[in-house]
């Protein structure tokens, strides 16, 4: 995958092109050894994943992408700011690539960071189809690094994507295999009592709402590098070494907690943004999220690069090693995460007080292991203040208070949250937003439905913008499952209350029963797609057109496409 | 795609020399899959089993449905029957066809027609239910059936499924049966007519697609229904011992 460079002669003919790079990319059937299992799949020059793409910031890339397959195909460069026919979602930036034809991708470079690829056509992308992008900065970054390495995660299962579609909307519950059982309501009853047991039972059995029901799909192999936890990826290093490592989570639908026993991690940047350095004991990646941390191995021995998926019902597993062959202690998958009555409290007509004749405090009680000893009577009338102490004293702003899926460092010291992101260097002027359009996160589990504002994609006018505005975008969750909302095509600037520090992203996810905010700044013409990134959530439905009206490359014929779209805002 | 290509390369020279207008053609509308209603299908066998009972009466049973459509409609078709092995005669076969649209939150509505062939005497009706997950999750499917002559009846099935591990499943099952009318022919009585209840442990072997189990199924006839059925000869209670799959592909 060299970069085929213009000659010299060329870019003295074309002194508009600084830097131009040609790169060559094909879509191969593959075959995909997790080491658990073999898959035939879909990958980019004869593997999954495909190549890392190596671009330079200020470069022109023109990518020749030829489609092997014997269906539609194409590519979408996540994150990246381009035109908007440049962005490869079939019906929406281009109509795709047929077999057997080559598409000519062009656009520059305009930033730098850590990012992806990944085919927009069916489910090609959980089939295997995607790859890592690595842009170097045109100047220096603000940290320092001797190595560097790209971890990309995904959760390769052996079913193939249409399948798991049809499997889930058959039964919504087919993969959950993390389901309540008689064994844990006995040991729920010795811990909580009877009474309290039965009540939440029953309260649960009301809503027809499962506490399991935090990964849709399991039965995957983690897979770091296209290598499962047996096949044991590893990077090598000499000790004393800085090492960047670049975290991509390619996954379908799973959201991996992750941490290297042994090392402090610094959080130098996300989603292709650099931040104020954090350092961490442990994150949790969103879908389709990017976050690259330097760690600092001093000693002459290996360490696991552990990201366990976050209802933990798999994992995936590399190693960092001064040689070849070289292994650490793997940890044991923690205890699967259960939802409690917070996350649920996005869902329209939810009133907790009058449940089944809970209160707060019987929840809390239910949902917490960790406070087991305590009197019960003493926890009548809790607030929701104490609440969110539910799981081992940690709270995050970005999950529902008393939320069962607040994640705790495996050492017990510090988780990363959203709250702890602010920009290095921010991208805009920070400026009151011009409008809200809120979205609400709507789905129906037994359906398998997932929309947004209750309208399926299928159903919905696109979402229009205009250019030169500065939206404020209100995500409101009303499901029980963590959403990953990516726009394409402008950023994310996410509102963790920084102002002008506010981290920049692409993905932003959205946990249950919780409210986000995110503000785009409208600086790209054209339209673009806005969607869960879960695939069978997108396909299911929560996904939208949007449309930028205006701005300076707007044309008359352009109006002419919006009108027979309709709109809904 | 050539003509995107063509776009590619002008927009790309525009970008050198003259201007930046990106044109227009491009925003096209979206015709792809997604933007269509997910079409989908699936089969069940919820029961397909050997039966055996206490005076020795061997059957094989089967309750199965395929469907296929969208979140909005789905054709489903429900097939049911109990095959006498040793008089090489179908008990019941009972088959419907019926159209399903979402009408709440959990629950379906169905309309379509039955036919029932089993040895002896044909029946064909016309079906009303509904069908979903009730609160506690109980899996609910009651029909109401009016036939040719204009005997109507209804049956509930309800099933509740108990999760000794997230592998070995303890599904207890419930079918009644009322008649609003008499139907001799085929040794119907008005009231309630019969109740089939049954216990399957079940073991997921493969996915959720071939589960096999082993049970126990208690037939039970009653009132007018079971008078006839003694006329006739036959018994009005059996207990059975099952052993089969349930199968979803």
């Amino acid at each position: 995958m060299k970069p085929r460079f213009l000659t010299g002669l060329l870019s003295l003919l074309m002194p508009a092109m600084v830097l131009a790079g040609e790169y060559d990319l094909t879509v191969d059937r593959v075959k995909i050894d997790t080491g658990d299992f073999v898959k035939e799949g879909i990958g980019y020059n004869g593997a999954s994943p495909g190549p890392v793409m190596r671009f330079k910031e200020g470069e022109n890339v023109r990518i020749n992408v030829t489609n092997n397959l014997d269906e539609m195909t194409s590519i979408h460069w996540h994150g990246l700011i381009l035109p908007f026919n440049q962005d490869g979602v079939p019906g929406i930036s281009f109509p795709g690539i047929k077999p057997g034809e080559t598409f000519t991708y062009e656009f520059p470079i305009q930033q730098a960071g850590t990012y992806w690829f990944h085919s927009h056509s069916g489910f090609q992308e959980p089939d295997g189809a995607y790859g890592a992008i690595v842009i170097e900065p045109e100047g220096r970054e603000p940290f320092r690094y001797d190595r560097e390495y790209v971890v990309q995660l995904t959760d390769k299962h052996p079913h193939s994507g249409d399948r798991i579609m049809r499997n889930l909307k058959m039964m919504p519950d087919y993969y959950n295999r993390e389901q309540q059982t008689v064994g844990e309501f006995f040991s729920d009853v010795s811990e909580n009592g009877l009474m309290n047991t039965v009540r939440d039972r029953m309260a649960w059995g009301d809503m027809r709402m499962m506490k399991a029901d935090v990964e849709d799909l399991q039965g995957f192999t983690g897979l770091i590098n296209g290598k499962g936890p047996e096949q044991n990826w590893t990077g090598l290093f000499e000790p004393g070494e800085r090492i960047r490592l670049r975290f991509i989570n390619s996954s379908a639908m799973t959201y991996f907690d992750i941490r290297i026993p042994g090392l402090d991690m610094t959080v130098v940047q996300a989603d292709g943004n650099n931040v104020q350095p954090v350092n961490v004991d442990e994150f949790r990646i969103g879908v389709a999220e990017t976050y690259d941390v330097i760690v600092h191995p001093k000693d002459e021995q290996a360490y696991t690069i552990f990201a366990e998926s976050m209802g933990r019902s798999g994992y995936a597993r590399a190693t960092l090693a001064p040689e070849e062959g070289m292994e650490a202690a793997v940890p044991q998958l923690r205890d699967p995460a259960r939802l409690t009555m917070a996350d649920m409290s996005g869902m329209p007509g939810m009133d907790h007080g009058n449940m089944a004749g809970m209160d707060h405090g019987d929840m809390d009680m239910n949902s917490s292991e960790g406070m087991s000893g305590m009197d019960h009577s003493n926890m009548e009338g809790m607030d929701h203040g104490s609440m969110a102490m539910g799981k081992g004293g940690q709270s995050d702003p970005f999950y529902a208070k008393g939320s069962g899926l607040v994640p705790t460092a495996a050492n017990g010291g510090k988780f990363l949250s959203y709250a702890d992101l602010k920009a290095q260097d921010p991208l805009y002027e920070d400026r009151e937003p011009t409008r809200e359009i809120e979205l609400r996160l709507t789905g129906n589990m037994e359906r398998y439905t997932w929309s947004i504002n209750g309208v399926k994609y299928e159903d919905a006018d696109p979402i229009r913008l205009k250019y030169g505005e500065r939206v404020r975008f209100k995500f409101v969750n009303e499901t029980m499952m963590t959403h990953p909302m990516h726009l394409h095509g402008m950023w994310s600037i996410l509102d963790v209350g920084a102002d002008q520090w506010n981290p920049i992203k692409h993905t932003v996810s959205v946990q249950p029963g919780t409210t986000v905010y995110m503000e785009t700044e409208v600086d790209a013409p054209g339209q673009w797609a806005f969607h869960c990134h879960l695939s069978y959530h997108a396909a299911a439905g929560m996904f939208r057109k949007v449309i930028v009206e205006g701005g300076p490359e707007s044309t008359q014929a352009k109006t002419d496409v919006i009108a027979k779209d309709g709109g809904e805002v | 795609m050539s003509c995107i290509r063509s776009i590619v390369a002008v927009s790309f020279l525009a970008s050198i020399g003259v201007s930046t207008a990106v044109t227009a053609q491009e925003m096209i509308s979206d015709t792809t899959a997604r933007k269509q209603p997910l079409t989908t299908w699936g089969v069940q066998f919820e029961e397909f089993e050997y039966r055996y009972s206490d005076d020795d009466e061997e059957l094989g049973v089967w309750n199965a449905d395929a469907f296929y459509g969208t979140d909005d409609f789905k054709v489903r078709l429900l097939t049911t029957g109990e095959y006498e092995i040793e008089e090489q005669a179908y008990e019941t076969l009972e088959n419907q066809l019926v159209g399903q649209i979402p009408i709440s939150k959990f629950f379906d509505a169905k309309a379509g027609v039955r036919f029932d062939t089993p040895e002896g005497p044909d029946r064909t009706y016309a079906v009303l239910g509904v069908a979903g997950l009730a609160p506690q999750w109980f899996e609910i499917d009651a029909n109401l059936y009016v036939s040719k002559d204009g005997d109507t009846s209804a049956e509930l099935d309800a099933e509740y499924e108990l999760l000794f591990t997230n592998y070995w499943i303890l599904s207890a099952t419930l079918d009644a049966t009322v008649a609003f009318s008499e139907d001799e022919e085929i040794g119907v009585g008005k009231g309630l007519v019969s109740t089939e209840t049954g216990l399957r442990l079940s073991y997921d072997l493969i996915d959720r697609a071939f589960s096999p189990y082993v049970g126990v199924v208690h037939e039970r006839k009653y009132g007018d229904t079971a008078d006839l059925a003694k006329a006739e000869g036959g018994g009005t209670e059996d207990w059975f011992a099952v052993i089969g799959a349930r199968i979803a592909f």
